[in-house]
């Protein structure tokens, strides 16, 4: 009898066991869907996977009356808009500041202090001053994203820029290299994988900033949505819906690290 | 013509003294190695020259001049490791320290500049053995070759003064043995000053025309920290008329070889004219 860690499954065992815990969460879902359509068959808590799709066939094919448009289509456009934006602008913020202050001595001791505090803030707290100062409108919930994420991704990408080696950029300097030419020839396109990583990390923060603005204000959205038709107990859209958000997440990462790969292909040799 | 002087430096990092009067000057051409303890300051010292550290009191001079207060192109360094950039190509590497110099804001040549420096940077590579890996990525190459690609990146931007950390610390022996011989010949070759810090003996009375070795001259029990270390020993490990003359008669010898072969091509009448002009030219 060896250890537990030493056993390890082999591939086709292994693809097996990734896919059976979705199985049972499904299989347990349906089943105690079946009980409870089969005492109660107009349950609104556990709909059954047809009403599931026909809902959703629904709202991606049909123009709702209210807003004149394919309500599927229409949150998901406005909600990767919102998240996108977000998302870009941190990216952009983060990896500007994160590089200027991680590598000039003298801004780092002003700014990174106050970084470190600044990102400590709960942006949820502060999201009546965003309403206030922007109105309820798209731009207090972009910069309630931008709030959520930029700091954290600032500091990642200035941690990422000292722990560069010394001997890297004393190396650069002996080679003629001025300040400008380290950040853009150097430190810039070392620390992008990082960034992408960091992107990475925070989707998950990004969608739920996105989601808590749309619950409290909005006229469309994935989270909008979700929140809106809580009301009827609209299991059958708040189901998919989820489901449908957890996708995108799933494809955003999946397509940012896609982008690692074929962009930066010595980072991916240096990690092996 | 390169000549390094060290007037009376001391550094000091608040009441510690790590070096003090430390004194030197070194001709053109010198292959200086600096031994001695680990922790001592050798790498102060180096650090020093290479304007990484300023001393604490007195002046460091290059052909007379202070040095530049941060670290510039006339002097090239190799570190232990991380002396390359692992997101360019070998090639790449190489060719980063001219593109610096003659593109400022883009720090990228291109069309006929580029292929230019292209055959520039591959004959040096060629010269330091990795005219076959020009494409690879610095992770996929040994230490050893790491350091040879370190060499070539320092050397085409033709530094004053070669600095070397510790170079081959961290080589298996075989590697280091060949690595050894290239930077000898690139000595030769460069006609540059090299400035070498290690703690292998063998290695640096091989490879050093003077070997300097940096250690505390006095030591107080109580206060350990309170004096620095100094140059205490000084070997002119390869005399310098003896280089100069082997040197000299490598020349000859070449010259002449170069003589005789030309001299069937040219000459009707071979051997005996041949070695004539051979010998009126030694």
């Amino acid at each position: 009898m060896r250890r537990i860690i030493n056993y390890a499954p082999r591939p086709g065992v292994r693809l097996i066991l990734a896919i059976l815990p979705f199985v049972v969460v499904l299989a347990i879902y349906m089943l105690g869907s079946n009980a409870r359509l089969a005492v109660e068959p107009a349950d609104k808590l556990m709909p059954s996977f047809a009403s599931f799709w026909n809902t959703m066939v629904r709202m991606a094919t049909t123009v709702d009356k209210a807003t004149n448009q394919y309500l599927l289509w229409w949150d998901t456009w406005l909600s990767l808009q919102r998240l996108f934006l977000g998302l870009g602008i941190s990216a952009v913020l983060g990896l500007v500041l994160g590089i200027i202050v991680g590598f000039v001595p003298y801004l780092r001791a002003t700014f990174e202090p106050f970084f470190a505090a600044f990102s400590l803030i709960p942006p949820l707290a502060v999201l009546p001053i965003l309403f206030i100062l922007f109105g309820l409108g798209e731009a207090s919930k972009i910069v309630l994203i931008v709030f959520g994420i930029a700091p954290f991704i600032i500091r990642d990408v200035m941690l990422r820029v000292s722990a560069l080696p010394t001997e890297q950029i004393i190396k650069a300097q002996t080679l003629g290299a001025s300040t400008w030419q380290m950040i853009s020839g150097v430190v810039l396109p070392q620390v992008m994988p990082r960034l992408i990583d960091s992107v990475r990390l925070s989707l998950g923060a990004a969608w739920l900033f996105v989601i808590a603005a749309e619950a409290i204000t909005s006229e469309g959205g994935l989270g909008y949505r979700i929140f809106l038709v809580r009301r009827y107990l609209a299991m059958d859209v708040i189901l998919p819906y989820v489901i449908w958000i957890t996708l995108l997440a799933f494809l955003m990462d999946y397509a940012l690290r896609r982008l690692a790969v074929a962009a930066y292909p010595w980072d991916q040799i240096k990690a092996a | 013509m390169t000549t390094i002087t060290f007037e009376n430096v001391w550094k000091e990092y608040d009441e510690r003294v790590v070096l003090e009067q430390v004194n030197l000057s070194l001709d053109d051409h010198e292959f200086l190695v600096i031994i001695g303890p680990s922790g001592v300051g050798k790498t102060t010292l180096l650090r020093m020259l290479l304007s990484q550290e300023q001393p604490t009191r007195g002046r460091i001079l290059i052909d007379g001049e202070p040095i530049a207060s941060e670290p510039t192109a006339d002097r090239g360094v190799v570190f232990q490791r991380y002396s390359v950039f692992p997101h360019r190509t070998v090639l790449g590497n190489v060719m980063m320290g001219p593109q610096w110099a003659g593109a400022p804001i883009l720090g990228r040549f291109f069309g006929a500049r580029r292929k230019a420096l292209e055959e520039k940077a591959m004959a040096l590579l060629t010269r330091v053995g990795l005219g076959e890996h020009a494409h690879k990525y610095p992770a996929q190459l040994s230490g050893g070759m790491q350091q040879r690609l370190a060499l070539a990146q320092a050397l085409i931007m033709k530094p004053k003064v070669l600095l070397l950390d510790e170079p081959f610390g961290a080589l298996d022996p075989g590697t280091r043995k060949s690595m050894h011989e290239l930077v000898g010949e690139l000595w030769e070759e460069n006609r540059m000053t090299i400035v070498m810090v290690t703690h292998d003996l063998p290695e640096a009375f091989l490879l050093g025309t003077r070997v300097i070795a940096v250690d505390k001259r006095r030591n107080d029990p109580q206060a350990p920290e309170r004096f620095g270390a100094s140059i205490v020993s000084d070997f002119e490990a390869k005399c310098r008329s003896v280089r100069e003359s082997r040197l000299f008669e490598a020349e000859r010898a070449r010259v002449r070889l170069a003589l005789l072969a030309a001299a069937p091509a040219t000459g009707d009448d071979p051997t005996v004219p041949a070695f004539e002009t051979a010998l009126v030219k030694d």
